[in-house]
């Protein structure tokens, strides 16, 4: 026997579904929107509905598309020489918050993670094969994330898919966070800051 | 005991809220630990790349009532190659997946500590396939359940052994046969492996008895762990290309 009407019991459990929600927070947003006006309400499950009928991937890049291309493949100002290859959609926010970036994207949706299960099969990387293939491309710009994953899938990249293409393949560069602190950077990263140096001007 | 102090090898990470991730390790003094590093996601952590899987570090950390928290970590032996090669990567996942399995909280067991610190830094400094069985045997023989490979399970010839069946725990000969074929050379790579003459394995196998091996080797921990291991699926699907 439930405590609550049926209606809000399935709306509690379907909340309850979405990642970081909890049985408590579901219960709190349900009779939130139990209260709203229903114009409110309306919205939000509109919002839900057109985001799943109109969103899709991209048919060249992967990233999340309205149609069938996404916003930065159909620009036609964007250096179409350049790749810059990221692991998620959220990622392509991020290097285009910074403004530095100008050329095209490919979103491989994930990165290799045997312990997951996830091996290079499971990604977009022979899509990008493809499209380097098809496309007139001088670099990529390989942005995985600078962990564990992120490197063994660019290293994967760079040396088993790329390496018989003529073409630039760049890494982008780590070292030591601006405002932190020498003594609590870790060693990797420490030298690879060493590494990667540049003279002063 | 409020803070203490142990080495430890980094087995996997789960990403927890916005920027802290549970980490599972497997220690020399405590088994295997499962403590918090807060904000380690962030760019600016002071842990940076010390608390990802494969990482062989000295920590310090918090006792608490669930979930212990990492307040230290020193890397002890930086293993850079494995972050670089997805096959030496992929075979330590699978030392990483099987530690996971039969390790145990609060049960240490520094053999087994020792091995798996000893395979991880082999494997990067080499890259030799045959770590992964090497492994595999000596964790089956600290186990005690290593596989009969020097007669026929159900008869007692040792002449023509030409087969293997797991759940039957060791060879069959011709006419018993049941199970997966193996051969003479992967036979005797096992014998080796398990009465501990790894150095010669390590140095004198080459192909095709190194991938019989090692493909036996994980059939074989799959079968004392009751579970397949996702790391070697995905890591022979992608050997095989």
């Amino acid at each position: 026997m439930s405590a609550y009407a049926k209606p809000v019991e399935i709306l509690i459990d379907e909340l309850g579904r979405l990642p970081g929600i909890g049985p408590k927070s579901a219960q709190r947003i349900a009779f939130h929107l139990l209260k709203v006006d229903r114009v409110d309400a309306q919205r939000l499950a509109d919002a839900i509905t057109v985001m799943k009928d109109t969103v899709s991937f991209c048919d060249r890049c992967f990233n999340i598309a309205e149609g069938a291309n996404c916003e930065i493949c159909i620009d036609p100002k964007r250096d179409d020489s350049v790749i810059c290859v990221v692991e998620e959609p959220k990622d392509i926010a991020a290097i285009e918050k910074t403004g530095a970036f100008r050329g095209r994207y490919h979103v491989l949706q994930g990165a290799i993670n045997m312990l997951e299960g996830i091996g290079p099969e499971q990604l977009k990387i022979k899509e990008l094969a493809l499209r380097i293939a098809a496309e007139d491309i001088s670099e990529v710009i390989l942005c995985t994330n600078p962990n564990i994953e992120g490197e063994t899938t660019a290293a994967f990249i760079a040396t088993k898919i790329l390496a018989p293409f003529q073409i630039n393949v760049t890494r982008l560069a780590s070292g030591l966070p601006v405002g932190g602190d020498l003594e609590y950077a870790d060693e990797l990263t420490l030298g690879r800051a060493l590494e990667g140096r540049q003279a002063v001007r | 005991m409020a803070l203490y102090r142990d080495d430890g090898v980094v087995l996997r990470t789960y990403r927890l809220g916005e920027a802290d991730r549970i980490v599972v390790f497997y220690t020399r003094s405590h088994g295997k630990v499962r403590a918090v590093a807060k904000g380690v996601r962030r760019t600016k952590s002071k842990f940076g790349a010390r608390l990802e899987p494969a990482s062989i570090v000295h920590l310090q950390l918090y006792e608490g009532r669930n979930l212990d928290i990492v307040t230290q970590a020193e890397s002890v032996g930086p293993l850079p190659q494995l972050r670089t090669d997805l096959d030496r990567f992929g075979r330590a996942s699978v030392l990483l997946e099987v530690i996971d399995q039969i390790g145990t909280e609060g049960e240490p067991d520094p053999m087994l500590f020792k091995l798996l610190t000893g395979a991880l830094t082999e494997l990067d400094r080499a890259g030799n396939p045959m770590v992964v069985p090497a492994f595999v045997a000596r964790v089956l023989v600290l186990e005690g359940v290593q596989p009969l490979l020097e007669a026929c399970v159900h008869c007692g010839t040792e002449v023509d052994l030409v087969a293997i069946d797991l759940s039957e725990g060791g060879v069959l000969c011709r006419e018993h046969r049941r199970g997966e074929p193996i051969s003479n050379g992967a036979r005797a790579v096992f014998e080796h492996l398990f009465e501990g003459r790894v150095r010669q394995v390590l140095e004198a196998t080459s192909e095709p008895v190194a991938s019989e091996v090692e493909q036996m080797a994980s059939r074989m921990i799959e079968q004392h762990i009751e579970r397949r291991l996702k790391s070697s699926t995905v890591l022979h699907q992608h050997l095989a290309t």
